[in-house]
This record gives structure tokens, C-alpha cells and sequence, in this order.
């Protein structure tokens, strides 16, 4: 530790206090980066997509993260250098390597690992009691139960004991629901905590049928909200589970509820805290993603701040957007257990006059692990981990996933799928979870199924025409692209193997993807048939686990094949600050 | 509350309120009696089921064309979770309400459905609409003799990849 001290030591007293930002302005002692000044009345701390990521991790920011039209040159869409520059962060700090992929093999070397529950913990409880009992909270914005192999084999329960033990009082899903319902509502049981939602409603034919609900007259299936006393004021905090769960994922796992924005029933729910309740703040834990946080907060009034997840965006400060009825600030607080947001509050009467907001890295080095949880995380992968422990390989290169439109992981999943497989091209999603691996250290199972650990994993092969292809990838792209953020899933674009193609984010649906060639160069024929292989459908599919399939062929000793890249080539998006390198 | 009228599950009416309003669709006929002062779409609209065009649907449905109003409130999902069954609704605060028409710009028939809003009537409509692909939706408010719109794209999407 005494060398990573060292380089914590110098990366302190960040340049950043020249803009001011009393966040990054921290003492020269590594213990005391997490000491915050008091500020206010409340405080919430606030976690998000940590993907069930237990113990502490790497995990590489994007280095093309394209923002389109009004997003363009704006937060969240800012990587590497531009990233930097716009919140004012040294490029040799720590902070550069938690927030950017800025020199990220060459920092992960000297700063380490990130996240991890036990350190949260330790982390999580100093902070609360900094400020002392009935003044403080602590909120989850989803995915904290998938992302793992022993998340995905306890179907999300070993997260429901760690919350319990974390003390996590609010959450809202997203891939908690690929659990199906049944699962969910066992593990909502054992959770100590309030699941809010107000997005989710039974749909008619469940409604006609009786099916249960939270509100039977609404249709709401969850609490929409729970009000808590904070610093003596009466606090709400309103869930919005993702909104697109039934077309991200397979409809079967949800088959009784619609979701959506709900943009209308939210500005209602809020007026009715506000009049009816008269709450003091409006906190809106959402899991829509930042770009829809940032156009939601345009347009519905009330919500003091958003406390965004979904997108993955490490975003250090809140976006300040104005509406009818005055301004909501919205955060992104980052993925993997990475980070811990904490929200300082001065709440009077009705009314919130000022805020401070920190994105705190969790640097595992600098925390000692909370024994208790420690002890809980040990006691739930014992039964798991050794079957898991084995190597498959050695990756000669880093391993990351994160980035629009690919990275290398998912070549290797894609390379994979084509040779054992047999096919001629290969899709594989593009999620944005799914940790980073260092070159040359050891890759085992439960690294492998942190990249795939979900409940339809099952691999695919079947023929589509090149038109078809092409239409898919159009599909997607537009999901990521659409220039209104209401039409975006806030995933990144199917990842291509075998095939390469161009791509033109700013045009509109049908005009984006173009030149599409297999590997040798010919250009893929619109009515001619391919042999594709895939996995994580939305149909239901009968192949082998997608994680079976690809440690079969990294056991072989087999890694890359052919071409390095994303095969992705770019067009009207040249100086585009989103862009910073492949992926 | 809700009440099946068509043979099809797409063309199911739902009744807003205690009112009742009258479908004009395929499978289902026109209402014998009608008050004096029906409006253009006053008998079965055979011309403009047969449009393949929403513009040309419009004009052979009311021979005019209509204003866009923010009086003519449309819900629809921004992505539909089943482009078989798309949720869709039209609420307004006009007065004088006589019809109120749905028009699925990419659908290989553009016009959907097409009620008339009996006197007396609150104007509420809400129904399933099937849609073939990502689409313009277009609903139409015939109000006092004028025509007013909302539009809303409606995306059908082969899912999959969210995040």
C-alpha cells in the first residue's frame, strides 16, 4: 500500500480547486478525501448500478460515449480529455482514473481497485454518522441485483441480504425484474427497505383478472413513494423504475405490467406530495437514464433533484435544468459500486434553499472493509466460488466492455460465438455492465459470468439476409441515437462480429448504418443469407449458456482472431467530445 | 367499463365515463339512428378505410384538412411494449365534440378508427391500435365544425440490448 499512498498523496489538492469546486478540493491526507464539510439539515447517500459487484473491481469509463443534437458536448457525453477539462480534474489524479479512461492500464496500476460492499459500508456509515441519527438516508436507483454469477444463481437474494445489512431504505429495478415476478416480489419480502415505483401498472387484462397490485384503483403495481423525516422535514422520495423493461428484455418475465415514462402520473403524484402531503422536497430516484432525467426535468415541475442511474454516467456534478415551476438539479452516479453520491440538503419549510453534492470514488485501498459485511459477502459466495475459480485464460490485452459501440470483451464473446458456433457473424448486446480485466492476469469463470450473468443467456444461430441485419442494427442504433432522449433504451449499439459497418449517429432511423462488409471485405448482400449466432434474445432460445460457450473456446487456448477494433468507421461526428479513441 | 363491440381485439372500444360514443369501423356497421347534425363521416366511411395515406385518409374522411391544437390531448407510449397492441387514447377539452379519428401514418391503411361523439357525450376515447412498424399516429377532434390534431411518434422496436 505504501507506494498507491504515495501516488493518492500527490494526486491530492487537485488543480480542479481553481474552478472552485468544493469537491475536488481535498486535504493532502488520503484519509481525508472523505472528509465532507457539514452542510444543511439531510443528507441522502445515494448508490446505483452497482451490478451486484461485491468485492471492489475495475472498471474502464467509456471512451465514446456520442451525445447527438441538443446532447452534443454536454454531460454525460464527455470522455477522456474533454471530460476532464469540463469538470476541471487533473489528468495524473486519482480522480481522472475513477471518473475517465484517461491512461486507465497505467492508473489502475497505482490507484487500484474500486467498490466493493464492505467498503462501501465503511464508507456508507461514516458518512451517516457524520451527520447523526434522523438525518440521513439511503437510496439504490436499481441493477443491484444482477451482474454476477451469484447474483444469477440466488436470483438476486444475496443483494436482499447485503442491502438489509447496508441499510438501503429506498430502491426502484430494472433488471431486478428479469427475475420474473414471483422472484421479485419473494425477494421484496425479505427486503428491508421500500421498492418504489410509480411507472409500473398492471396492465388490463391483469387489472381485469384481478391481479395484485399496490393500488388496485390506480393500477399501480408498487408504492410510488415513501416520505421520510429528514433533519426534522418531511422528505419524498418517488421511484422510476426503467421504463422500457418489457422491450430491453423478454415480455415473459413481465407479462401483467406496462411500463413507460409515465411523465403525466408523475407530475400528478408530485402535485399530490406537494399539496396533499406537503413535503418539504421531492427526490425523484430514477432509473430512466441521464438524457431522459435531463428532458424530464424540463418538463415535469416539483422534483428538487433527480437522482439518476441506468446510463452508467459518472457525472461529478448535477445538471441544473429549469422548468416551469423553477429548477431541478440531476446526477448520474456511476456504475459497479464504484461510487457513493451524497446529496447535502437545506430543507426548510416547503422548500429546499441550497444543496452540495459530492461523487465520491470508492477507492478500496484508502477504506477498510466493514468486517460484518465482509464476513456476510464471504459466507454468500463460499458455496459458489471455488466452482468458479478456475482459469480459462489469460487475456494479452485489457478487457473492457463499456463504450458505444464496442469493446473488447465483447469481440471476444462475438469471436467466440462465430468459431464455436459456426457461424458467419455474430451479435452480441450491448450492455454496459460487465467489469474491466487487466491484461495479463489470470481470468476465471466468475470474471467470464460477470460479463454475461443474465436469466436468458441461452446462444442462437439462425439465417438472416443482409437486409435484415441492416434493419436490426438500424433498430438499435436508434435506440441509442434517436435525437428525442424519450426514444432512447440507454444502452449501447448490438455489438458486430464478423462484419464491419459505417455508422452516421446524426442522421435518422434507416439512414445510420451503411457499408456493411464481412471481415474478407465483400459487402454483405441485402437478400443474400448468413448464418448469424447471438445470445441474451428477447425470444425465447434453446442454445447453450452464452458463458459455456465461450469458456469452452477460451479453454482451448484461443483468444482474438483477425482484426482489432470496433470495426465501427464513424461519419459526421468528427470533434465530437464523446469521442476519445475506439469502443 | 369495458366493452367489446368489434370482432377483433384491435378495435376494441373502451368507454370513457358513463357516456357512450359510436364505432365506425371495419366489421362493425353504422348506427341506424343518427342526430340531425351528423357530421362528414355521417355514413360508413368505405373511401377512406381504403387510403393509404393519412393525409388522403384525412381528406376523404372529412374533406379538409386539420389545425394541430394542444386542446387535443393524445397518449400514446413513445415505445410500444407490443406494436400488436398499442395503448392508445384522445381526451379534449374542445367543445362541441362530433368525431374523433385515429390515423396510423405507416400502416398499410392509414385511417384506424373513427367514432362519433354523440351530443352530451364526454369526448374520450381510448382503444388498441396495431402498428406495423415505427409510425407517425395521428388522432383528429371534430369540434364545432373544425378539424384539430395531435401527433405522436410511436416507436416499434425489435427490442432487446437495454443497458
Amino acid at each position: 500500500m505504501g507506494i498507491r499512498r504515495r501516488d493518492f498523496l500527490k494526486s491530492a489538492g487537485l488543480a480542479a480547486a481553481s474552478l472552485g469546486l468544493p469537491r475536488l478540493a481535498r486535504g493532502a491526507d488520503t484519509a481525508s478525501i472523505y472528509d465532507i464539510e457539514r452542510f444543511g439539515n439531510a443528507r441522502i447517500l445515494h448508490i446505483t448500478d452497482t451490478h451486484a459487484q461485491l468485492n471492489p473491481v475495475y472498471f474502464r469509463e467509456p471512451s465514446v460515449n456520442i451525445g447527438i443534437g441538443e446532447m452534443a458536448g454536454r454531460p454525460p457525453h464527455l470522455v477522456g480529455r474533454a471530460f476532464l477539462e469540463r469538470f476541471g480534474i487533473r489528468s495524473d489524479s486519482a480522480d481522472a482514473y475513477a471518473f475517465t479512461c484517461f491512461e486507465f492500464e497505467k492508473s489502475a496500476g497505482r490507484f487500484g481497485k474500486l467498490g466493493g460492499f464492505a467498503h462501501l459500508k465503511t464508507l456508507i456509515d461514516r458518512l451517516r454518522g457524520d451527520v447523526g441519527a434522523k438525518h440521513s438516508l439511503l437510496v439504490d436507483g436499481g441493477d443491484l441485483w444482477q451482474g454476477t454469477g451469484l447474483a444469477n444463481v440466488m436470483q438476486g437474494r444475496d443483494m436482499v441480504e447485503v442491502a438489509n445489512l447496508l441499510d438501503i431504505e429506498a430502491m426502484t429495478g430494472h433488471w431486478e425484474f428479469t427475475y420474473g415476478e414471483q422472484v421479485l416480489r419473494d425477494n421484496l419480502e425479505r427486503f428491508k427497505g421500500e421498492f418504489l415505483a410509480q411507472n409500473v401498472f398492471l396492465t388490463e387484462e391483469a387489472a381485469f383478472n384481478d391481479a395484485p397490485a399496490f393500488d388496485k384503483a390506480s393500477g399501480r403495481v408498487f408504492k410510488p413513494s415513501v416520505i421520510k423525516e429528514l433533519g426534522g422535514h418531511r422528505v419524498a422520495i418517488v421511484g422510476q423504475a426503467f421504463p422500457y423493461v418489457p422491450i430491453a428484455h423478454p415480455k415473459r418475465f413481465t407479462p401483467d405490467w406496462t411500463f413507460g415514462i409515465r411523465e403525466e402520473e408523475l407530475q400528478k403524484h408530485v402535485d399530490a406530495l406537494r399539496a396533499t402531503e406537503k413535503v418539504d422536497a421531492v427526490i425523484l430516484l430514477s432509473h430512466n437514464g441521464m438524457d431522459v432525467d435531463l428532458k424530464l426535468a424540463s418538463r415535469v415541475t416539483g422534483i428538487d433533484v433527480i437522482l439518476g442511474g441506468h446510463t452508467h454516467d459518472a457525472v461529478p456534478q448535477p445538471i441544473a435544468v429549469k422548468n416551469a415551476g423553477g429548477t431541478t438539479l440531476v446526477t448520474n452516479a456511476g456504475s459497479n459500486g464504484k461510487f457513493l453520491a451524497v446529496l447535502d440538503l437545506a430543507i426548510g419549510k416547503g422548500k429546499v434553499s441550497d444543496i452540495r453534492y459530492h461523487l465520491l470514488p470508492v477507492f478500496s485501498e484508502l477504506l477498510k472493509p466493514d468486517p460484518g459485511m465482509a464476513e456476510l459477502i464471504g459466507r454468500l459466495r463460499a458455496p459458489h466460488v471455488s466452482d468458479w475459480s478456475e482459469k480459462i485464460t489469460t487475456p494479452d490485452r485489457l478487457l473492457y466492455r463499456r463504450g458505444n459501440f464496442s469493446g473488447p470483451v465483447d469481440e471476444l464473446i462475438c469471436t467466440a460465438l462465430r468459431s464455436e458456433l459456426d457461424a458467419e457473424i455474430a451479435l452480441s448486446p450491448g450492455f454496459r455492465w460487465g467489469v474491466t480485466a487487466l491484461s495479463g492476469q489470470a481470468l476465471t469463470m466468475e470474471d467470464l459470468l460477470a460479463e454475461t450473468a443474465i436469466t436468458y443467456p441461452e446462444t442462437y444461430v439462425q439465417e438472416m439476409t443482409g437486409a435484415q441485419i441492416k434493419d436490426v442494427l438500424e433498430d438499435i442504433c436508434d435506440n441509442l441515437f434517436n435525437a428525442d432522449p424519450y426514444y432512447q433504451q440507454g444502452g449501447d449499439m448490438v455489438r458486430a462480429g464478423g462484419f464491419s459497418y459505417t455508422c452516421t449517429p446524426e442522421a435518422a432511423i434507416g439512414g445510420r448504418i451503411s457499408e456493411l462488409k464481412l471481415n474478407g471485405g465483400k459487402a454483405l448482400g441485402a437478400s443474400h443469407r448468413y448464418k448469424v449466432a447471438g445470445w441474451a434474445s428477447v425470444n425465447r432460445q434453446q442454445g447453450a449458456p452464452v458463458w459455456d460457450v465461450v469458456g469452452k473456446y477460451l479453454r482451448s487456448g484461443r483468444m482474438f482472431q483477425e482484426r482489432l477494433g470496433s470495426g465501427v468507421t464513424l461519419k459526421g461526428v468528427e470533434g465530437n467530445p464523446g469521442i476519445a479513441g475506439q469502443g | 367499463m369495458t366493452t367489446t363491440t368489434g370482432p377483433h381485439p384491435t378495435r376494441r372500444l373502451i368507454l370513457l365515463g358513463a357516456a357512450s360514443v359510436a364505432l365506425i369501423g371495419l366489421g362493425n356497421l353504422p348506427f341506424a339512428a343518427r342526430p340531425a347534425s351528423a357530421a362528414a363521416n355521417d355514413k360508413y366511411p368505405e373511401e377512406a378505410f381504403k387510403q393509404k395515406s393519412e393525409a388522403d385518409a384525412i381528406k376523404a374522411l372529412y374533406g379538409r384538412t386539420a389545425e394541430p391544437s394542444d386542446k387535443v390531448k393524445l397518449d400514446a407510449p413513445e415505445i410500444a411494449e407490443n406494436g400488436g397492441v398499442v395503448p392508445v387514447s384522445v381526451t379534449t377539452t374542445l367543445d362541441k365534440v362530433t368525431s374523433i379519428s385515429f390515423f396510423v401514418a405507416e400502416n398499410p391503411y392509414a385511417l384506424a378508427a373513427s367514432y362519433r361523439i354523440a351530443d352530451g357525450t364526454i369526448p374520450g376515447v381510448a382503444n388498441r391500435l396495431k402498428m406495423a412498424k415505427t409510425t407517425k399516429l395521428v388522432a383528429i377532434v371534430e369540434a364545432d365544425g373544425k378539424l384539430y390534431s395531435a401527433t405522436k411518434e410511436v416507436k416499434v422496436t425489435v427490442g432487446g440490448c437495454g443497458g
